[in-house]
């Protein structure tokens, strides 16, 4: 049963204020698809207006052959009729009921039976023993899970997800992102998840959208999105460290010769007929060097100076004024090894083919 | 007789009638006060909360006038039943009715918009209808709320005087309470008796408040643990 998600609607949250989506979620594969962005850029909104709790003013919603919204014509099915799963940030688990009287709520009746389904759902998220439990003596992991469970327990054809690991403590929230992605891997229904971290972005999704100012700029593979951002603010949302402005000077044989600031950097990668650009380089992606080392293969060898060392965690944050602000991650033994300090001089060498090029409008 | 316990099992007859009928109608107007966006619901705010501020004989009077035998309705009522509504329990009722309805609406109102709005959408997004989504989740949510409603429904008509005097008059047996026994037996100087009225109506209205606030402490926890 392949039924297609096509999404595209307007809704404004104040007069000069508004959240514009466009994008198509397709059934029938497991398919996770994040939609990733900073707080504040409107996911929950699109999140709400997919799952019949908020209206759009423009644009429609299609799911299958089914309306779900229509602008033009005032359809606006009920979210009890769109059979969908939506998890809030903090999982709407009702405090009154038990976990099993949580779960049976989604269910249509049927009371027999419904125990073993009961505790077949509790399996899928790895629960035993926790039915005649309070919500409130279940710890977050075990609360995100009676949520999905429950989730789960309507049949529905696509799950919307916001913001699911937030509101865990943060030891807990690396093996429940894995946990998570497998659970969404192993049910054959669509998910929607809004996130504003990229590990959990790179870890749970298949797809990526991301919003930034009232809009979705890039739809893609989430490796495409973090390695090849289609403009600033994608570059900017997903963390590309160094985002600067260059000038295309010369492509010869697809390596392109960019203009940063007072040096050249070679690129293997051109965009047609572009000459203003954005460079966009991984900090990971740099490596540093004393100088007089012997020469490496890379094409980039960057002569400056350190101006600021940043810790952070096991790694180091380096920034290298060679011409332009570079930044550079190593790690602490490697700092020690290259004896670094403030405006120690040394070479930043970027490999051609880890420099990303955006197109730059000129204003 | 010592006390005057016919006023007093009428009093306690009219407030849990009251308090009964408050819930029945008190419920449903509270969720369109809590949950509607219609433009006209400051209307009913209003009018609902104008029991408040409004003089017991003012209310009193509107009451006597729209149920009396000149008025449609008490025409009609005493067509229907061969008896005037006014001077009568059911009169008595229709007033207190009245008169209570922002102590169990209010609170009642307050109860439902306090109840969180992830939960009644989450309700939403699993199928259940606003109607299930109402008596499963929001008023079992509520229940403090409503419970402090109905306490205050029943405290306030128990002590009803302005009210039940312009519309029930002084009726023994029929529609003379508790407070107007009390008023009675003080203009005739039998203090004795008003004392021991008086009396009985604090004991019972304590009992009922220390019942009711203990079965508040009770639930106040959200589920009785295993």
């Amino acid at each position: 049963m392949a039924a297609r998600l096509i999404a595209s609607f307007l809704r404004r949250l104040a007069p000069d204020l508004s959240v514009r989506a466009d994008f198509e979620l397709n059934s029938g594969e497991p398919d996770v698809m994040v939609l990733f962005g900073p707080s504040g850029a409107g996911k929950t909104t699109i999140l709400r207006c997919l799952a019949g709790l908020d209206r759009p003013q423009e644009g429609s919603i299609r799911f299958g052959d089914e309306i779900w919204f229509d602008a033009s014509t005032g359809v606006d099915v009920s979210p009890q009729r769109r059979r969908l799963a939506y998890v809030s940030q903090d999982y709407g688990l009702f405090p009154h009921l038990t976990v099993e009287q949580n779960i049976r709520f989604g269910m249509d009746s049927a009371p027999s039976g419904a125990r073993d389904r009961v505790e077949a759902l509790l399996r899928t998220v790895h629960l035993k023993n926790v039915g005649g439990r309070s919500p409130s003596t279940l710890s977050g992991g075990e609360r995100q899970r009676v949520a999905l469970a429950r989730a789960l327990a309507r049949d529905p054809r696509l799950i919307l997800l916001d913001e699911p690991l937030a509101a865990l403590d943060l030891p807990l929230r690396d093996p429940m992102r894995r946990e998570l992605r497998q659970f969404l891997r192993s049910i054959n229904v669509p998910s929607l998840v809004v996130t504003h971290d990229r590990i959990d972005a790179l870890t749970l999704g298949d797809r990526m959208a991301v919003l930034s100012g009232g809009y979705i700029h890039q739809v893609g593979a989430v490796h495409d999105v973090f390695s090849r951002p289609a403009d600033v603010e994608v570059a900017a949302s997903v963390g590309v460290e160094t985002v600067v402005p260059g000038e295309v000077r010369d492509t010869r044989d697809g390596l392109a010769t960019v203009r940063v600031g007072a040096v050249d950097l070679r690129v293997a990668h051109a965009i047609a007929g572009a000459r203003m650009v954005f460079v966009s380089i991984r900090a990971e992606d740099v490596t540093l060097e004393v100088p007089r080392s012997a020469d490496a293969s890379a094409r980039n060898r960057l002569e400056g100076r350190v101006t600021s060392i940043q810790p952070e965690g096991p790694v180091v944050r380096v920034t290298v004024d060679c011409g332009f602000l570079l930044t550079a991650v190593i790690t602490r033994p490697a700092l020690e090894e290259l004896a670094l300090v403030e405006g120690t001089p040394l070479v930043a060498v970027v490999k051609a083919t880890a420099i990303h090029l955006i197109q730059r409008d000129v204003g | 007789m010592a006390v005057d316990w016919p006023a007093i099992a009428l009093s306690v007859r009219l407030a849990i009638a009251t308090t009964l009928i408050l819930l029945l109608i008190g419920l449903p107007l509270a969720a369109w006060l809590a949950f509607s966006r219609r433009r006209g619901r400051w209307a009913v705010d209003a009018i609902v909360a104008l029991p408040l501020v409004l003089p017991p004989t003012v209310l009193g009077f509107y009451v006597l006038v729209a149920l009396g035998p000149r008025s449609p309705l008490g025409h009609a009522y005493e067509a229907i039943t061969g008896r005037t509504i006014v001077f009568s329990f059911q009169g008595l009722l229709v007033a207190s009715i009245l008169y209570s309805l922002p102590f169990a609406v209010q609170p009642f109102a307050a109860a439902f918009a306090a109840v969180d709005r992830g939960l009644i959408e989450t309700a939403w997004c699993l199928g259940a209808s606003r109607l299930r989504t109402f008596t499963r989740i929001v008023v079992p949510l509520a229940r403090p709320g409503i419970v402090a409603g109905m306490v205050l429904s029943f405290a306030h008509t128990l002590g009803e005087f302005g009210v039940v005097l312009m519309v029930g008059g002084n009726l023994p047996g029929r529609t003379r309470t508790v407070s107007v026994s009390i008023y009675d037996d003080v203009q005739a100087f039998d203090y004795a008796r008003a004392g021991r009225t008086a009396a009985a109506l604090l004991l019972f209205s304590f009992v009922v408040l220390a019942v009711s606030y203990r079965s508040q402490r009770k639930s106040g926890r959200t589920w009785p643990h295993a």
